[in-house]
């Protein structure tokens, strides 16, 4: 089903927009046809954003619920503690500073999101419990890169300021076919690495020594689970910049639709994909101006976190 | 350590003991931020003299260096008010929530007062610095009392966990419609970004005192709520034990915070972490006692305000660094020494 | 009029749950009272609702006949103590200041620490063998010396009336006895009401001269130890047999549970059993 809501929301986006391109059209161009007037269209403008949206979506929703699932807290997702931050600035100071291109940055952003996962990891956890400091210590790290970021940009005169808040708050303008491939290979890599520890992440869910006892190997597992979940984060940051709350969003949601038994890595990782592609839509031609899509999620992500800080406290579950 | 003094001596009046050890305290505090602010007024990108700056303080600016001074001046003064504001309205805050986390940027106030301003500044082309005072006081109200309210939902009451998440939430949201707002709007979209960062470098003196006023309203009531919060201290129930009207002291002490914490984002933008650390710091120096924690807050709020900018400039010379981002470098390390020192309870 | 504290037809809870059902409750003057009850049955709300933290839905809590509600919070407060379950104390806080704050209801807001403060400090410090404690920071500390600060601190606060949310929890056996045993002198000295929930059935019957046994939000027994420790009582209450036996120590009335296992078969108890499975 939320395949079906995937390619639904892709065909969408390729034949709506600005013009209308009906969907035989798209279909033929995308076999490599040539339709007068909207093979630009499609091709150049509309396919690499789709592609790019689908991509990014999929590898946040997928390395926010390994998270998630990993710390057994749904706010543990890596935009709120922090480790999009550490892949943002890293990517912006590349960019920005030593004005790299291509995949130099997404392999910085990669380094600087698996150290600031280090260092977090290193302040909060205590015996394998991690909680709330964890949190608490993400939320610090977060300001302190966010500053970090601010100055660089402040102080990039060649580096169009517009620009540069456009790209901080997430955003798949402007998008290039060939910036997929990274993101493709990345998210293929790691995604396969992860879904073959699905079953890992479903023990380590009921508690470390459970899992122990249950026959994982903890510290291993969470190793790979985090390298691999970090690459897949920081390679979309570095693409598309840090598009707010898709991949803490996207595990509750995928919960919701398909129930907490099973595993939520693939249907997690869908929701994602949706999330961008018609968020990045509603920015486009919803909204009376034009928005970056990381907008529209930040603006749409914040009230669901409010919910849950709610319902949390109804409850008097701890979360 | 065992107190071997006798009963009689170790009960000698009560509040007198500490009282000149506090003093002086005080004092030396303020000698602090005094040399502190000479430091702020001669140091820049051109340094200047002793006599220079007598020169430029007794209104002359016949020379570059008397000029500068007389450009340092009120953005010092803005620094030592804004800072002394923020110190105050943390530990106010503290108080209020009984959350050692709590501070105006973190629960998200400052970003509540600046949303307010970026929307009276582009849908109401408010250009008025007195206007900007106003609609920020309003937004971090408004704010404060919304993040309070989710936070303490449910039957907890606010937990510190609770409290920086709705404020982080918060402020996430209402920073995306900042950008919201001004990314439509290449006219406004760069006096507003350095604004937003936090700032004294573009202070003028006029603008500087039209904030007195509310200021000190904000610090007369924070001081007046003193006995209040060390009540507060105790937990609800024990304060209402006490015989005090809890949500009276509350929103009388949260008023003047806000009157604070508003008045100073609506000049230099959302400053954050000064409001957390300072007061933290000055308990270690003056204990638990809000009659002294308020005043010392104040002073080491305006001297770590002034000692940032001072950082600001000097640092990345010729060009400036903002002070809202020396103070968030300096801060979040200690926001999460905090974090990992304290046994946060009950979450 | 009523002297002392009363409620009348006092109904209270919390949201739409109501706890307390229509309760009336003359609290004996000058006498240890304990309220117990099983988990749940409202003990806590009756305590929270008499002490003003819970305002009654209906009905009222009275103090010398006036409503407590209608009293300024900081007069009520110069007759009324309270020692909530859990206390909080601010990180770093001494013995002493902390004591001290329990003097704020005589002070005003621009009034001056006085001599009268000082003796009143000074003398609930005695009471409670804390005077060697005064300049040691709350949070270091143990559990049975934190105790005797806040009773201290309630002390200070000179009130004829004290109410404490079950004072001996968190604490081992030696330093339940030595707060009850503090409280005993307290009441003996100065005269003071003292209204409190326990837990512990034995101790409650042991230090206290009136018993309140509550179930379900309404006041199933009150009386002296000897008149409410029956072992009809017990199974009413808490839904369990028991035997009820002259405490050695005391010579007040002791209960003894039983449960399913570990009962040796005398006829005595086969007597207890029959009766309970009736």
């Amino acid at each position: 089903m939320l395949l079906a809501l995937l390619l639904s929301a892709a065909v969408v986006t390729l034949t709506l927009g600005r013009s209308y391109v009906p969907i035989t059209d798209v279909l033929r161009i995308l076999l490599g046809g040539e339709v007068p007037g909207a093979t630009f269209t499609v091709e150049v403008l509309r396919l690499p954003r789709t592609v790019l949206s689908i991509l990014a979506g999929l590898s946040f929703g997928l390395g926010g619920v390994a998270f998630q699932i990993m710390l057994r807290n749904p706010l543990a997702s890596p935009d709120i503690i922090g480790i999009s931050s550490g892949a943002s600035a890293a990517a912006v100071f590349a960019i920005v500073g030593l004005s790299l291109t291509g995949p130099v940055v997404s392999i910085l952003a990669v380094l600087a999101g698996l150290a600031v996962a280090m260092l977090i990891y290193g302040l909060a956890v205590r015996n394998g419990e991690a909680g709330t400091r964890l949190i608490l210590v993400g939320i610090g790290v977060s300001a302190m890169l966010q500053s970090l970021i601010s100055y660089v940009l402040l102080n990039a005169p060649a580096w169009n300021r517009q620009e540069a808040i456009r790209w901080l708050s997430g955003s798949v303008n402007g998008a290039r076919l060939d910036e997929a491939l990274p993101l493709l290979t990345t998210f293929i890599v790691f995604g396969l690495l992860l879904l073959s520890r699905s079953r890992e992440l479903e023990t380590l869910r009921l508690g470390d020594d459970m899992a122990a006892a249950l026959g994982t190997p903890v510290s291993r597992s969470r190793i790979v689970i985090i390298i691999s979940a970090v690459s897949i984060i920081a390679v979309a940051t570095a693409v598309t910049g840090p598009i707010a709350f898709v991949a803490f969003l996207a595990g509750p949601i995928a919960a919701h639709i398909v129930g907490a038994n099973g595993s939520l890595l693939l249907p997690s990782s869908l929701v994602g994909a949706v999330l961008v592609l018609v968020a990045d839509f509603a920015g486009q031609f919803l909204l009376p101006a034009r928005y970056p899509v990381g907008v529209v999620t930040g603006v749409l992500g914040a009230p669901y976190l409010i919910y849950l800080i709610i319902r949390v406290n109804r409850t008097g579950r701890a979360l | 350590m065992r107190p071997v003094t006798p009963p009689h001596q170790a009960l000698a009046p009560t509040p007198w003991r500490s009282r000149s050890l506090n003093l002086s305290g005080l004092a030396g505090a303020f000698a602090i931020l005094a040399v502190l602010c000479l430091l702020s007024v001669s140091i820049g990108t051109r340094t200047t003299s002793l006599s220079e700056i007598v020169a430029g303080l007794s209104g002359s600016n016949e020379t570059i260096a008397e000029a500068a001074v007389s450009l340092r001046v009120p953005r010092t003064l803005l620094a030592v008010l804004a800072g002394a504001a923020l110190g105050v309205a943390g530990c106010v805050m503290q108080g209020v929530t009984r959350n050692p986390l709590a501070d105006p940027g973190i629960l998200g106030v400052n970003t509540g007062a600046a949303l307010a301003v970026v929307i009276g500044i582009a849908w109401f082309g408010m250009s008025d610095p007195q206007d900007f005072l106003w609609s920020g006081i309003v937004g971090a109200g408004l704010t404060a009392v919304f993040v309070y309210t989710i936070g303490s939902l449910g039957r907890d009451g606010a937990t510190p966990l609770k409290l920086a998440l709705a404020g982080t939430a918060t402020a996430i949201t209402f920073s995306s419609l900042v950008v919201a707002i001004i990314l439509p709007r290449a006219d406004i979209a760069g006096g507003i970004q350095s604004w937003q960062i936090g700032g004294v470098g573009g202070a003028t003196l006029s603008r500087t005192l039209s904030i007195l006023p509310v200021l000190g309203a904000g610090f007369a009531i924070s001081l007046l709520s003193a006995r209040k919060l060390n009540l507060l201290a105790l937990g609800e129930d024990m304060a209402t034990g006490l015989g005090e009207r809890v949500a009276v002291a509350r929103l009388t002490a949260a008023a003047g915070a806000i009157l604070l914490c508003g008045a100073a984002t609506a000049v230099c933008g959302p400053i954050a972490f000064v409001g957390l650390v300072v007061p933290h710091v000055c308990r270690l120096l003056a204990g638990v006692d809000y009659r002294w924690l308020l005043p010392f807050s104040a002073l080491g709020g305006a001297g770590l305000l002034v000692a940032a900018d001072i950082l600001g400039r000097i640092v990345a010379r010729p060009a400036e660094i903002d002070v809202g981002i020396v103070t968030a470098l300096i801060g979040a390390p200690f926001f999460i020494w905090i974090v990992r020192a304290r046994r946060v309870r009950a979450l | 009029m009523a002297q002392g504290l009363t409620a009348r037809a006092l109904v209270a809870g919390y949201g739409d749950a109501l706890v307390l059902d229509a309760l009336d409750l003359d609290v004996p003057q000058g006498r240890i009272t304990a309220i117990v009850g099983a988990n749940a049955c409202g003990k806590s709300t009756l305590l929270r609702a008499l002490s003003r933290l819970l305002k009654p839905k209906h009905g009222h809590v009275l103090l010398d006949g006036k409503d407590i509600h209608k009293i300024a919070p900081r007069a009520l407060a110069q007759k009324l103590g309270l020692l909530p379950q859990s206390p909080v104390a601010p990180e770093g806080i001494t013995v002493l200041d902390l004591v001290g704050r329990g003097r704020s209801p005589h002070q005003g807001v621009f009034t001056r620490w006085t001599q009268r403060d000082d003796e009143a400090v000074a003398a609930a410090l005695e009471a409670t063998k804390t005077v060697d404690l005064a300049n040691r920071a709350v949070d270091e500390l143990s559990g049975g010396q934190r105790q005797r600060v806040w009773i201290a601190m309630a002390l200070a606060q000179e009130t004829d009336l004290l109410l404490l949310d079950e004072p001996t929890t968190f604490l081992d056996i030696r330093h339940q006895v030595e707060v009850l045993d503090l409280l005993h002198d307290l009441n003996a000295a100065r005269g003071t009401t003292i209204v409190m929930v326990l837990h512990d059935l034995n101790l409650a019957a042991r230090y206290c001269d009136h018993l309140i046994a509550m179930t379900a939000g309404r006041l199933h027994a009150s009386g002296t130890s000897e008149a409410v420790l029956t072992e009809e009582t017990v199974r009413q209450v808490f839904g369990i047999g028991s035997r009820i036996v002259s405490d050695p120590v005391s010579g007040r009335p002791m209960m003894v549970p039983i449960g399913r296992h570990r009962v040796d078969t005398t006829p005595a108890q086969n007597e207890a059993m029959e009766a309970m499975g009736q």
